[in-house]
């Protein structure tokens, strides 16, 4: 076990040193690997698909992208107005699947001149929309003073209720953001519809949003088309806004195209030297990046596990189900504390009362866990329509916990509710939930996901760990308790 | 709130859940034996093989069509006990105490008829009352008799005596006396009352409820202080030879006993709980101790039995008049 443990925090200390993997969070710049994916059924001759690249722009320094795939020549394509990817093949048929990964680093540095929008033509409005547009510009022309006030007038009024009679109509023939910039358009704001990449850490399959970009004199500004400008603190990197579309399949149908996403932590230095390292290969940013996200989350479970060992060997708590307490750590993770706890427990409460009712029917234990299932995904329904209506967004994580677990969660209470009372629910449970907002606790830390998943070897250390704690055979903390009433002889 | 530090714990020689776990549980007792006790109608029949007495098997129910008959094998008792083979915690036992025109009289006191027995039979072999929902086997065995000794004491049911056996050895051994609060069931987590027992002589050492030591037994009023189990050596005896026949190192034997004959083994467990110690006021490692010193495992169950009445049994009056004495003055509580 010392060995083990040896070797993992050896390893651990070995590639800091040698590969300089940073040994805290946040030393380093964060790089966003950005991979697309296409998808698309080749009809069975020549075929070719472009798929447009980001800008340079300020906030965001673009690396060399890779877009490889197997039989495809690959090419960047600088001429268009914006670079475009663009894969060709003699012969393709069936089902095919393209990626290109780019890697973004978030840097504050980084800024790019923005070039100034051209010569402003407006668009042709057909009637009635010319005239729909023309009294919605003119009712908001007095109120304005620029650009800015003029755009987020015009989402006001696109979203308001009851809704403006000229807006309803004009919203009727075109999409929002296409409207939002249109209008601004005419009113002689130059203006136009992008497409947007939200990051956040870990996401896949998603799609471009689409944006407005307004030009306020010195800089384009970002506006959401019905939530009004885009604080700077979302991390937004701008896709497309030259070319008439994100990409474009030729000899093709069923076309699509989704984005994954997934934030590293590392030194600038590693970046440049990294296909050299014989070091990564072994690491897990080897793995594509959807599994890395989920790795992400596995790696942190051996820490949960070592509370739950920690608490129930050393200390005593008494858990429902061994280790049911990191599984609901982990639904926590993406809850937060708080929301987690408290729709954990309504949910259970309400399974509890429920559940009363089934074990006077006396059903079969499969067909009971089945049932309660099905109850338990109707609960969460209901929960989540009713927060969504009352306002409640938090009430909507509920959906994270997994539904079995909760099942079954609600099955053992209820046994050990008819077994032992309800004191020792409370108990059990409780100790459940102490010990689930331990492990969430530590695994929430940024040092410990950051060693979790940059330094697997550090598990090894866990592993030691816990086979340490499980040879030990003293007494438990609450045992000091229990055995209290020893009299002195 | 009341702590106790680790080392006058490990100085009293208490067993610890853990040191339970690792150095007793998984070190004496092999698991293939294990569903030997977990299952009492396997435990029913292995201990008559080898000659253990047992309430007497009545009979077995496993199937539906089985409890369809029921009535007819009903037909001559007049009291009887329904237990799921694989139920915990007292749970799905029914007892029957005698009968009447209207039906069935239970423990209680109600009427129960005919259709009521087929449904609690249903349920019990459908696996409602067992560990896990499984399937199980329903058991109808003869009504044990409360012996007058425990008259006094015994509150909806009949008081077991619960004996750590360690190798053949009886090393420790506890009263358990249902009260109103543990709902006629003799779990001590539930609040019944645990008396604490001298292996010498099977008088009792100290009694506790909760954890607190009480003198008076909280429904009735008795004197726990002076309860004198009846038949103490066979008892010891029948427990000793429980170890040949399930071949566990570290066993929970129940036994009751009967008005007419005598000590008969109720069930046997391979986790045996903890709370003994406090039932005792002593820890169990001294004693465990004692005998894994011992290199001789070739020792009869008299000679065993006797070496333990002699090691493990107080000198008369030593010690355990001031236990009793600390609980005087304090009311029982209920």
């Amino acid at each position: 076990m010392l060995l083990l443990f040896a070797a993992g925090v050896g390893t651990a200390g070995f590639r800091h040193q040698e590969y300089r993997i940073p040994l805290l969070p946040g030393e380093q710049q964060t790089v966003w690997q950005v991979e697309a994916r296409i998808e698309y059924t080749a009809l069975g001759g020549p075929t070719q698909i472009f798929l447009t690249l980001p800008p340079e722009q300020t906030g965001f320094r673009l690396l060399e992208g890779t877009g490889a795939a197997p039989g495809f020549g690959f090419d960047v394509d600088r001429n268009a107005e914006q670079r475009r990817a663009h894969w060709t093949k003699r012969h393709a048929e069936g089902q095919q699947a393209l990626f290109y990964s780019l890697p973004v680093v978030e840097d504050p540095a980084q800024i790019v001149e923005p070039i100034p929008p051209g010569a402003l033509i407006p668009p042709r409005w057909d009637e009635p929309y010319l005239t729909a547009a023309r009294q919605v510009i003119d009712s908001l022309l007095p109120i304005t003073a620029d650009a800015h006030s003029m755009a987020v007038q015009l989402v006001n009024l696109m979203t308001s209720t009851p809704a403006d009679q000229n807006m309803s109509l004009l919203k009727d023939r075109y999409d929002d953001p296409e409207l939002l910039a249109r209008l601004l358009t005419t009113a002689g704001i130059p203006a136009r519809s992008v497409q947007v990449l939200l990051l956040e850490d870990g996401r896949r399959r998603q799609a471009l949003m689409e944006h407005v970009q307004v030009w306020q004199g010195d800089r384009w500004r970002l506006y959401h088309p019905t939530t009004g400008p885009v604080p700077d603190s979302e991390k937004l990197l701008l896709w497309q806004t030259e070319t008439p579309a994100v990409f474009e399949v030729i000899g093709g149908t069923s076309s699509r195209v989704t984005f994954s996403m997934i934030s590293q932590d590392r030194s600038m230095l590693e970046l440049a030297e990294e296909s050299r390292e014989p070091g990564f290969a072994l690491s897990l940013y080897s793995l594509p990046i959807a599994e890395q996200g989920m790795f992400k989350l596995i790696m942190l479970l051996p820490v949960g596990a070592l509370v739950v060992v920690f608490m129930r060997i050393l200390v005593g708590v008494r858990t429902s189900g061994t280790f049911m307490p990191v599984l609901i750590a982990l639904a926590f993770l993406q809850t937060d504390l708080l929301p987690g706890l408290a729709s954990f427990i309504l949910v259970v409460a309400f399974g509890l009362l429920i559940r009363s009712y089934l074990s006077s029917l006396n059903l079969l234990l499969v067909a009971r866990i089945a049932t309660l299932v099905i109850l338990v995904i109707g609960i969460i329904s209901v929960f989540s329509v009713v927060s969504y209506q009352l306002g409640l967004i938090g009430g909507l994580t509920i959906t994270f916990f997994p539904m079995i677990i909760l099942a079954w969660t609600i099955e053992r209470m209820s046994i050990i509710w008819e077994e032992e009372g309800p004191k020792e629910v409370l108990l059990q449970g409780g100790g459940s939930l102490l010990v689930a907002t331990l492990a969430f606790l530590l695994m929430d830390v940024g040092l410990v996901r950051h060693l979790a998943f940059n330094f697997p070897e550090l598990h090894l250390a866990i592993l030691a760990l816990v086979m340490v704690i499980g040879r030990y055979t003293g007494y438990r903390l609450l045992e000091l308790r229990r055995f209290a009433s020893f009299e002195p002889r | 709130m009341n702590w106790i530090s680790p080392w006058r714990l490990r100085r009293i020689g208490v067993l610890g859940m853990n040191r339970r776990n690792v150095a007793y549980i998984s070190r004496y007792n092999d698991r293939s034996n294990y569903p030997l006790v977990d299952n009492k109608l396997k435990t029913k029949l292995m201990a008559r093989k080898v000659g253990l007495r047992v309430p007497e098997l009545l009979h077995t129910i496993s199937t539906q069509h089985e409890i369809e008959d029921i009535a007819e094998l009903l037909e001559h008792l007049n009291s009887f006990v329904i237990k799921p083979a694989q139920g915990s915690g007292g749970k799905g036992i029914l007892v029957i105490r005698g009968r009447r025109p209207e039906g069935y009289v239970k423990s209680s006191g109600g009427i129960v008829d005919i259709a009521g027995i087929k449904r609690h039979l249903t349920n019990t072999i459908s696996g409602l009352h067992s560990l896990g929902g499984r399937p199980d086997v329903a058991i109808i065995e003869s009504l044990v008799e409360t012996t007058d000794a425990f008259e006094a004491v015994s509150f909806e049911g009949v008081p077991d005596i619960r004996l750590i056996v360690f190798q053949g050895f009886p090393v420790m051994g506890m009263l358990r006396l249902a009260t109103r609060e543990s709902d006629g069931k003799a779990n001590l987590h539930q609040g019944a009352v645990g008396v604490g027992l001298d292996i010498g002589t099977g008088q009792a050492i100290a009694a506790v409820q909760h954890n607190r030591l009480v003198r008076q037994h909280p429904d009735t009023n008795a004197d726990l202080s002076r309860i004198q189990v009846p038949n103490w050596s066979s008892l010891l005896r029948l427990a000793a030879s429980s170890y040949e026949a399930t071949r566990l190192g570290y066993l929970g034997c129940d036994i009751v006993i009967d008005r007419h004959q005598g000590p008969l083994l109720l069930e046997l467990n391979a986790r045996p709980g903890l709370s003994i110690q406090i039932a005792n006021n002593e820890g169990l490692l001294p004693r465990l101790r004692q005998v894994e010193a011992l290199d001789s495992p070739f020792m009869s169950v008299q000679e065993r039995v006797q070496e333990a009445m002699s090691w493990f049994g107080r000198s008369a009056g030593s010690g355990q008049e001031e236990l009793w004495q600390g609980t005087e003055g304090q009311p029982a509580t209920g």
